[in-house]
């Protein structure tokens, strides 16, 4: 396709423009994380760090960062392995059905958030299960499996098949292949997945809302909890912040484990 | 989400029949692969959602205020009839339409100029670049724009927008669209990226050489082969913006959409009525991807 000079500058504009407009809030929410006033206003007073310093003195926040992160690592681990399962089996067999489990294994992120959480809640509350830690992580896992699912499936798509040919040949039993060959090659995968699900898990506020009882808040419930009040707004752009700086190197991670050549 | 960006060939199906094999019968390690993950996603999801299904049509308790399983028709009723609700829903269509739209538009030259323009460095240091911020958390970035779009007062307390060229949306219908179009904006140049990738060069190619103009080989050629694309990322932005009622209490002011209603008749608590307008975000959802599905979009999800 011959595009002009111009329409290329163009495109490239439009580019750089909307990462620009995609980096500077996160960016913004940095900067007044330092700001000495108790509010969000542009622009900042002045520079401080006594928020940072005060943060973890904030009990409600701390334990929120901690149930946040004991509840995203056991929707991680289900996810994992149920994904896994499922992945496998829709990649190696053919069977009766097939189209609707794999259109079952999107449906928990393509039906809105509220859905999934009132739909849960609403079961858990009919069959008099507590509102809870376990009905978070149910929920949790619910749409974590799928990207569990994504990443591996997409992975076993591209093992040429004759490798576990070869090594059946080779007189190798079907554990044998699997551990030998099969698992290295889909090893970064399934971790990629899971630290997916994980952030997933530790952001995710709707699906919370809705299944948590009156015990558990996690961090994003905190900040929702605390952004309009005054007093706790600083905190909550160091929070933000901190979910940010941790979050985003551990995604980066996540896309080079995903996108590694398999062996 | 990442698997998609690699460009190496996939083996095929029809490239596996050639070796002779076909894929393994249904086995004794299929329903023991199966088994585990299904069972939870039939049991835990889908039962809740034909549950949720059910549990409209239950009655209050006059004295408990607890749902019963007396059958009624008064819920879906009230959800489906009453003016005040219904354009309510019509604005929040409204809303996931307008933010859909604008991830579009800022999506396709993006991920045109990353497929098909940039150099082989910078297009996957640019892609993922854009993806990244979809795992930096929904409420931090609601919770960044709202610092962007608050308005101004005389006592000097706007967002960065306020503050730097003295004017912004304020919160409102508009905040919620802008806010709802960058919390989705990777779902949409997702799936666009790749679709463009696959485009073989011979068709662009084809195009100019039988006298089309680069306006006119959008429109014709590629337009009509991202669609499947397009409409994968359109269930995304579609789904999430219209089911939204986070970034509604963020940066909507006094703004309402479906979620806030269900929100609040769950907090009544009145489950059953929760229940009728739960109905609404799910009707709305099967008919747009039964719509999209005919474009072609499950290959593509």
């Amino acid at each position: 396709m011959q595009l002009s000079p111009l329409a290329r500058l163009m495109l490239r504009l439009v580019t750089y423009a909307v990462l620009g407009v995609v980096y500077l809030p996160l960016a913004l929410i940095f900067v007044l994380s330092f700001n000495s006033a108790k509010s969000i206003a542009w622009p900042p007073v002045g520079f401080s760090t006594r928020w940072w310093e005060g943060f973890l003195d904030v009990e409600s926040a701390r334990e929120a960062l901690f149930s946040s992160a004991r509840l995203a690592f056991v929707a991680m681990i289900i996810a994992i392995v149920l994904g896994s399962m499922l992945a496998f089996a829709l990649q190696r067999y053919e069977f009766y059905g097939k189209n609707v489990i794999s259109f079952l294994a999107v449906l928990p992120i393509a039906l809105p958030g509220i859905v999934t959480g009132v739909a849960l809640r609403n079961t858990f509350v009919r069959f008099g299960w507590d509102l809870g830690f376990l009905s978070v992580v149910a929920g949790h896992a619910t749409f974590c499996i799928v990207v569990a699912h994504n990443n591996v499936i997409a992975r076993l798509r591209r093992i040429a098949p004759n490798l576990r040919e070869a090594s059946a040949d080779l007189g190798a039993t079907p554990f044998q292949t699997f551990r030998l060959v099969t698992w290295p090659l889909i090893r970064s995968a399934v971790l990629a997945g899971g630290i997916l699900a994980f952030a997933l898990s530790f952001d995710e506020v709707v699906v919370t809302t809705f299944t948590a009882g009156a015990g558990v808040q996690t961090l994003p419930q905190w900040i929702l909890n605390n952004f309009s009040r005054p007093n706790v707004l600083p905190y909550v752009t160091v929070m933000a912040t901190l979910v940010m700086l941790v979050s985003l190197p551990i995604a980066w991670l996540a896309q080079r484990l995903g996108d590694s050549n398999p062996g | 989400m990442g698997e998609r960006l690699e460009q190496t060939p996939r083996v095929t199906d029809s490239g596996r029949n050639i070796a002779g094999r076909g894929k393994p019968r249904p086995a004794f390690a299929l329903w023991g692969l199966l088994s585990a993950p299904l069972a939870w996603l039939l049991v835990v999801y889908v039962g809740s959602l034909a549950l949720l299904v059910v549990s409209a049509f239950f009655s209050l308790d006059d004295f408990t205020g607890k749902p019963t399983t007396d059958l009624t028709t008064g819920n879906i009723s009230e959800a489906f009839t009453q003016g005040e609700y219904v354009s309510l829903v019509g604005r929040s269509i409204g809303v996931a339409v307008a933010a859909t739209l604008l991830c579009f538009a800022l999506a396709m030259p993006t991920a045109f100029y990353i497929a098909r323009l940039a150099s082989r460095r910078t297009r996957r240091a640019l892609i993922v670049a854009l993806i990244l911020p979809l795992w930096t958390g929904y409420l931090v970035k609601a919770f960044a724009l709202r610092a962007v779009l608050a308005p101004g007062s005389d006592y000097g307390d706007g967002g960065f927008m306020s503050g730097l060229v003295g004017w912004s949306p304020g919160f409102g219908y508009v905040a919620v669209t802008l806010t709802l179009a960058y919390l989705w904006f990777p779902y949409m140049l997702l799936p666009i990226y790749a679709g463009l990738e696959r485009l073989p060069n011979s068709m662009l190619d084809a195009s100019a050489d039988l006298g089309a103009g680069s306006l006119r080989t959008f429109r014709l050629v590629m337009l009509p082969l991202l669609l499947p694309s397009i409409a994968a990322g359109s269930i995304f932005t579609f789904s999430l913006s219209l089911g939204d009622y986070i970034t509604v209490k963020i940066v909507g002011g006094t703004a309402q959409m479906i979620g806030n209603i269900i929100e609040r008749a769950l907090l009544a608590p009145n489950q059953p009525l929760a229940a009728a307008f739960t109905l609404w975000p799910m009707l709305i959802m099967v008919a747009y991807l039964a719509v999209m599905g005919r474009a072609g979009a499950f290959k593509n999800l």
